[in-house]
């Protein structure tokens, strides 16, 4: 493997496993917050006692979120500096941004949220959780928007002096009609997951309480299941509708990744949804099977009758444009993932119905057998994520920077003209020695988050009322 | 003045935000098993516990200002981001691994109450903190000194062209530094025998850092120096100097406004003397990567400079906000126990 194709796999590797973390941290935050001001504002103790059980494990979960989001910031210059050298006028604003107006508020509020309990007035501390949440929000929207460039370039223009692409708009940069249908795309699909994990570590929790016999600790878990679950349902539609505005606006903007996606070979109209491929997805084009009719030219233009361009069409197209080479990107990685971001998004969609079935008018879960399969449906939504993104990623291929359709169509690059001039020797030991690290965390990171879920709500005491600051006790969360 | 130079001292100040508060945060890391002594287990668990909680409400929000300056260096200059990260790749590289295990570490340390799990922790933290320490002040050194670089902005050096007498004792430069700031930031924030401990331990680093450190500094300023950063050198001498006395008084504010000052001009230095290269070439003075060449388009500097105005202010005001709200000296009589779960024996 040379220097170029390691980087790709770093890249990858990297950057799915901190996707990994930060759904659960963008959803989860706001839900901690919520049972927290639920607390706040009924004085109930079951809701302190949800947040600090949920907030620990966020806590556990942000760790690797954040040091694992580091190496993020500091890869595009190590590995791809010759993409950095091209974008950075335009790529590098976003990524200054987030961390002016993102990280620092996630992390000194967070810092405070930690630390505070004792220490600040009540509704201070409440307002130092919300401004957490934001905070993760506020940094994903302006990274998406800095790889909303990548698949539409806006705001921009090409400067064949300097050979790089220079910045004309911070707005439309801001404001790339990607970005923002990506952002509520994302967000959503952390919803869903953070949902799902509260909903399926509670009703596990509730099934269990149920059966020693404790009543109240089961009810407790009863309301955070209706809470994950309402996530889980606001999240489950969000992601369907913004998915679908994205899908629409993808086929316009990327119409190679789109129909990699459905690996339609050849040009169609009325275009049906192939369920499965069964043989070579990439080389032949009879392998599509059980295909749904139109559904593909339904969702690409709300016309069952629309006419779809085909790889094969498009690559020519491609030739003529942009000169010779190979535009296809991997057709059974992009078919397949766009299948599996979908098909584990209707899992947790299902599992939600299921859920609201059993917890309907009061009824409390009591099968263990339910308990059970709730904790298998935690994987299904981070799963799906995952898919999401290596969909978009690859579906990408074999650009970096995707020449836009409608116009600033200097501004583009090929993944292989980004990558650093460094040593395959490099690429490999850092490589080798991120997987290490990573995989040690990740066990670890297991480990806490089943520890800390089986351990179940802590007792509390409520933090006191004081009136002057110096009275306040100091807290000690290490 | 012109904003390719507004936004070289911008990085210098995002720098020396990163320096002076992750600085103290790295030297409570590297301290944490040298203050922790005497008595017993339990009692040397107590001490390092308040040292980390010293700054565990903080450490996060210091860390930000490092991924601010890499991102406004990747917005405003980014042939300096592309030619530094890339050419200093596994120095960089160590870098990031040692301050994954170590972030990871001040969550989890405390997670699981058992020894073994807990000095697995203490040693990715000591390592964790040792590292960056000495490989940024490796790292600046070279970049002050300049690397060979070719006409394509491409460092063509290796490794071991990073390690030279020069570079070295930059690293040194900052390990001591920071192991005095630290262990000054320990005797400010806490009581009873560890802030006696810290107290005795920075009157003695204190003598030591001026000599390395003024050893680099008077190289720095013969070798690379403008007429003007003479005055950067006079006044981190004179901080040092005035740090060694305050530590040997026991006064420990006094002391950690003197060692903040000393590397604020360390900074101040550095970059006075880099300017106007960012990256100065050893192969040939055409080829070095200058404010000019390396920077981004007016435009960009124009918006990323009203971003900075625009938020800047905001950013200092809520962390020196939260410093104020944490700003009680801590010790082992407030300690509550430990909270962790006991040593792993799967779910119950």
């Amino acid at each position: 493997m040379n220097a170029l194709d390691l980087a790709r796999w770093q890249f990858g590797i990297i950057t799915i496993y901190h996707f990994m973390f930060v759904p659960l941290t963008i959803g989860l935050a706001p839900l901690v917050a919520i049972m927290q001001t639920v607390w706040l504002r009924t004085g109930d103790d079951r809701w302190l006692r949800l947040t600090k059980f949920f907030g620990k494990l966020f806590l556990i979960n942000f760790a690797i979120g954040v040091v694992t989001g580091i190496v993020q910031e500091f890869q595009f210059g190590m590995n791809w500096s010759e993409y950095s050298r091209f974008v950075g006028d335009v790529f590098g604003a976003p990524l200054a941004i987030e961390g002016l107006a993102a990280f620092f508020i996630e992390s000194t509020f967070l810092g405070l949220w930690i630390f505070g309990w004792d220490r600040l007035p009540r509704r201070v501390h409440l307002a130092t959780i919300w401004l957490a949440a934001l905070g993760t929000w506020l940094s994903a929207y302006f990274i998406l928007a800095a790889n909303s460039f990548m698949q539409h370039p806006v705001g921009v223009r090409y400067n064949a002096e300097r050979g790089r692409a220079e910045l004309t708009s911070i707005w439309k940069l801001l404001t790339n009609n990607t970005a923002l249908a990506t952002f509520p795309h994302t967000v959503a699909g952390a919803l869903v997951v953070a949902g799902t994990f509260v909903a399926a570590i509670s009703t596990w929790w509730a099934v269990r309480a149920h059966g020693r016999g404790d009543l109240q600790v089961a009810d407790t878990f009863r309301s955070a299941i209706r809470l994950g679950l309402v996530a889980l349902v606001v999240g489950g539609v969000a992601v369907a509708v913004s998915g679908d505005a994205q899908a629409k606006l993808m086929f316009k903007q990327q119409p190679m990744k789109m129909a990699a996606a459905e690996a339609l070979c050849h040009t169609e109209t009325g275009a049906g949804f192939s369920l499965i491929a069964v043989g070579d997805v990439q080389n032949r084009c009879d392998v599509r099977q059980l295909t749904i009719p139109r559904l593909t030219s339904y969702l690409a233009d709300g016309d069952l009758n629309s006419t779809l361009k085909g790889v094969d069409e498009l690559q020519t197209e491609y030739v003529a444009k942009y000169g010779p080479g190979n535009y296809k990107p991997m057709l059974p990685v992009t078919y397949w993932s766009f299948r599996l971001m979908i098909g584990f998004g209707a899992v947790s969609a299902l599992l939600a119905l299921a859920g609201l079935w059993f917890t309907r008018r009061g009824r409390l879960p009591t099968n263990p057998r339910l308990g059970r399969l709730a904790l298998w449906a935690v994987p299904a939504p981070f799963l799906a994520n995952a898919f999401g993104w290596i969909f978009t990623e690859m579906g990408r291929q074999p650009w970096a920077v995707a020449p836009n359709p409608s116009g600033v169509d200097g501004v583009r690059m090929l993944v292989r003209d980004g990558v650093s001039k460094v040593g395959a020797g490099y690429v490999i030991t850092s490589l080798a020695s991120f997987a290490v690290m990573y995989g040690v965390l990740a066990v670890v990171w297991f480990g806490l988050m089943r520890r800390y879920a089986a351990e179940g709500l802590p007792e509390v005491a409520a933090p006191e009322r004081r009136t002057t600051d110096d009275e306040r006790p100091l807290s000690f969360a290490y | 003045m012109d904003l390719t130079t507004v936004w070289f001292i911008l990085i210098g100040l995002l720098w020396t935000g990163y320096l002076v508060l992750e600085g103290f945060d790295f030297g409570v890391g590297m301290l944490l098993p040298v203050l922790s002594r005497g008595g017993d287990d339990v009692d040397r668990e107590s001490q390092r516990r308040v040292m980390l909680n010293t700054i565990g409400p903080v450490w996060d929000g210091n860390e930000v200002w490092l991924l601010v300056a890499g991102g406004a260096t990747f917005a405003a200059f980014p042939e300096w981001y592309a030619t530094l990260f890339s050419g200093f790749y596994l120095p960089l590289l160590l870098i990031l691994l040692a301050l994954i295990a170590r972030g990871v570490a001040f969550e989890y340390r405390g997670k699981v109450n058992d020894a073994v799990w807990r000095a697995r922790w203490d040693r990715a933290i000591v390592v964790g903190s040792a590292l960056p320490a000495l490989l940024w002040g490796v790292a600046f050194a070279n970049i002050v000194r300049g690397v060979p670089i070719d006409a394509d902005h491409q460092f063509t050096g290796t490794l071991l062209t990073l390690v030279n007498p020069y570079g070295l004792l930059g690293g040194l430069t900052t390990l001591t530094l920071f192991l005095l700031h630290g262990a000054v930031f320990i005797s400010l924030k806490t009581d009873g025998p560890i802030r006696l401990r810290a107290r005795v331990l920075s009157a003695r680093l204190a003598p030591v850092t001026l000599v390395v450190a003024g050893t680099f500094a008077v190289w720095t300023q013969l070798a690379h120096g403008a007429g003007w950063t003479w005055a950067a050198v006079l006044v981190a001498a004179a901080a040092l100097v005035a740090a060694v006395a305050a530590t040997r008084e026991g006064r420990e504010g006094v002391a950690f406004v003197l060692t903040s000052v000393t590397i604020v001009s360390a900074v101040v230095l550095l970059f006075g003397s880099l300017f106007p290269d960012v990256m100065p070439s050893s192969t040939d003075v055409a080829n070095s990567l200058t404010t000019a060449n390396a920077s981004s388009t007016p435009y960009t500097l124009k918006v990323m400079t009203w971003v900075a105005v625009g938020l800047t202010p905001f950013v200092v005001l809520y962390q020196g906000w939260s410093y104020w709200v944490f700003r009680q000296r801590i010790s082992t009589t407030h300690l509550p126990a430990a909270s962790g779960l006991s040593a792993f024996a799967g779910p119950r």
